[in-house]
């Protein structure tokens, strides 16, 4: 089988550390900045920023419905952080762009300012049987999630990980850890999207 | 399960999720919703730009709580504000404001003429800034989870900061052709702790988030210090100062994302209106240079 081809949108934000956590695990990566990028992707992350950030600049260079578009046609998309509140249908209280191919309502900053921010040991039992390294930074989480969302993990009774066929969405950030559990999972849904084109 | 909260893993991370962005200056509410919604990663909260505190002269110290509290009711990016030089009180009234990052600025007037804080003792992270390598270093050392160059702000110059990146990257790649035996006399040299000097060697890079800081003024300043290798840029007095705020913002942060595409950088540079009157840099006495200040 051909290596899998990984695209990280390059608007803003953490997009370097995704690519060198793919790239340990055997993945060609490309940074999406243009339309043209997303050519022959096997799928894609947005990383983790600033939500507002990187919503404006995929709307103003037109990335924005080609996104939507390829997900629609099956491509896999996993958003950590900021990414996650992309992939949310809704927002709380916000009216800021989103992706919305989740069936999820995210709340920003939902656990604090910066002082806040954590890190914690999380059980996510579909990625592995051993707890995950969670970072936390100025993190959401999710309030809703649609009858076809499996929740995947939760801090605290708040939801911060769900799945919703080949969407994926973190609250934490596994490109901030050296440990590429979260990583190996998305490459297996990516995997399993290619085997059923 | 443990949470474990301040940790440098979060300190510095922040400081990952702000790369590839444009960090503002703001002095009020209004300005804030301006930069967020023109695409600011975060702003940075202060009373006075940089170009009216060295206009203005005389001491300058932190913001009025009320200030920073305003523009963080204001918006939802991350709000970052400044502290004197060496004055941790000042740090320390901004932490239990909840201000998301401190900059331990020279911008203000320094409250100690030989220390900087110690940035350990606080949970919220730290940026400070740098002329060279060993400067950077020793402000990691104290506990700093984010460098940028200092340049020369409120001038709308960019030559400092092009100096101060230069420098810094120069020394990064001269460590990084060193036999580890010359590694502990440089670290003599330059001022910098000897385990991060090795650090540096061996990973070609700072330990953490580098941005370009004092005098960018234009999206082609914003993308030539992105193609210098820094990994995002504040504009300080850059923005406000100039005829049209609003586009002029938006063009830089666009600027600092496609920073290697001469199209994109040409388009987002048309009809942007006057920009801030500069200043050369040999007509600043010497004791008036903000970059001189910090130990």
């Amino acid at each position: 089988m051909d290596k899998l081809k990984i695209g990280v949108l390059a608007m803003q934000g953490a997009f370097v550390e995704h690519e060198q956590m793919l790239q340990s695990l055997g993945c060609d990566t490309v940074q999406v900045r243009k339309v043209e990028h997303l050519a022959d992707l096997d799928g894609l992350i947005i990383p983790g920023g600033e939500s507002t950030t990187i919503g404006k600049l995929l709307v103003d260079f037109g990335l924005a419905e080609s996104v939507q578009k390829r997900a629609q046609q099956g491509m896999p998309v996993w958003g950590t952080c900021a990414g996650l509140i992309l992939m949310a249908k809704e927002i709380a209280g916000s009216e800021q762009y989103r992706l919305g191919l989740m069936d999820i309502t995210a709340v920003r900053n939902a656990f604090g300012r910066q002082v806040d921010s954590f890190e914690v040991p999380l059980a996510i039992d579909e990625v592995s049987s051993e707890p995950y390294p969670a970072v936390f930074i100025r993190a959401p989480f999710i309030e809703k999630a649609g009858p076809s969302v499996k929740i995947l993990a939760e801090h605290n009774g708040k939801v911060v990980m769900a799945r919703q066929g080949s969407f994926l969405a973190s609250a934490f950030h596994p490109e901030l850890t050296q440990d590429g559990r979260v990583h190996a999972y998305f490459m297996d849904v990516v995997r399993e999207s290619r085997q059923k084109v | 399960m443990t949470t474990e909260k301040g940790t440098w893993t979060v300190k510095k991370g922040l400081a990952e999720m702000l790369k590839g962005g444009v960090i503002m200056d703001v002095t009020t509410p209004e300005q804030a919703k301006i930069a967020e919604a023109a695409g600011a990663c975060a702003v940075m909260a202060l009373e006075r730009v940089p170009a009216d505190i060295r206009a203005a002269g005389g001491v300058a110290r932190m913001a009025d709580p009320t200030v920073v509290l305003r523009i963080m009711d204001a918006v939802t990016i991350p709000v970052m504000a400044k502290a004197r030089i060496g004055h941790f009180v000042e740090a320390q009234i901004l932490e239990s404001l909840g201000a998301d990052y401190i900059d331990e600025s020279e911008v203000l007037t320094p409250a100690d003429d030989l220390y900087h804080i110690n940035k350990h003792d606080f949970k919220v992270p730290f940026v400070c800034g740098a002329r060279n390598l060993g400067e950077a270093l020793r402000r990691i050392g104290e506990g700093a989870a984010m460098i940028r160059t200092k340049g020369e702000p409120g001038t709308g110059n960019v030559v400092e900061a092009v100096r101060h990146a230069r420098q810094v990257m120069s020394e990064i790649r001269k460590l990084t052709n060193m036999p580890h035996e010359e590694l502990m006399t440089f670290a003599k040299e330059i001022g910098a702790p000897y385990d991060l000097v090795c650090m540096v060697a061996k990973e070609g890079r700072l330990p953490v988030v580098n941005f370009a800081a004092g005098g960018i003024a234009t999206p082609a300043d914003a993308a030539l210090m992105m193609q210098l290798g820094v990994d995002g840029v504040f504009v300080g007095s850059g923005i406000f100062k100039s005829g049209d705020p609003v586009r002029r913002a938006k063009a830089i942060v666009a600027a600092t994302t496609h920073y290697n595409d001469p199209q994109v950088l040409a388009e987002v540079s048309k009809d942007l209106g006057e920009p801030m009157v500069g200043i050369e840099i040999p007509t600043i006495p010497a004791d008036q240079r903000m970059q001189e200040r910090g130990w």
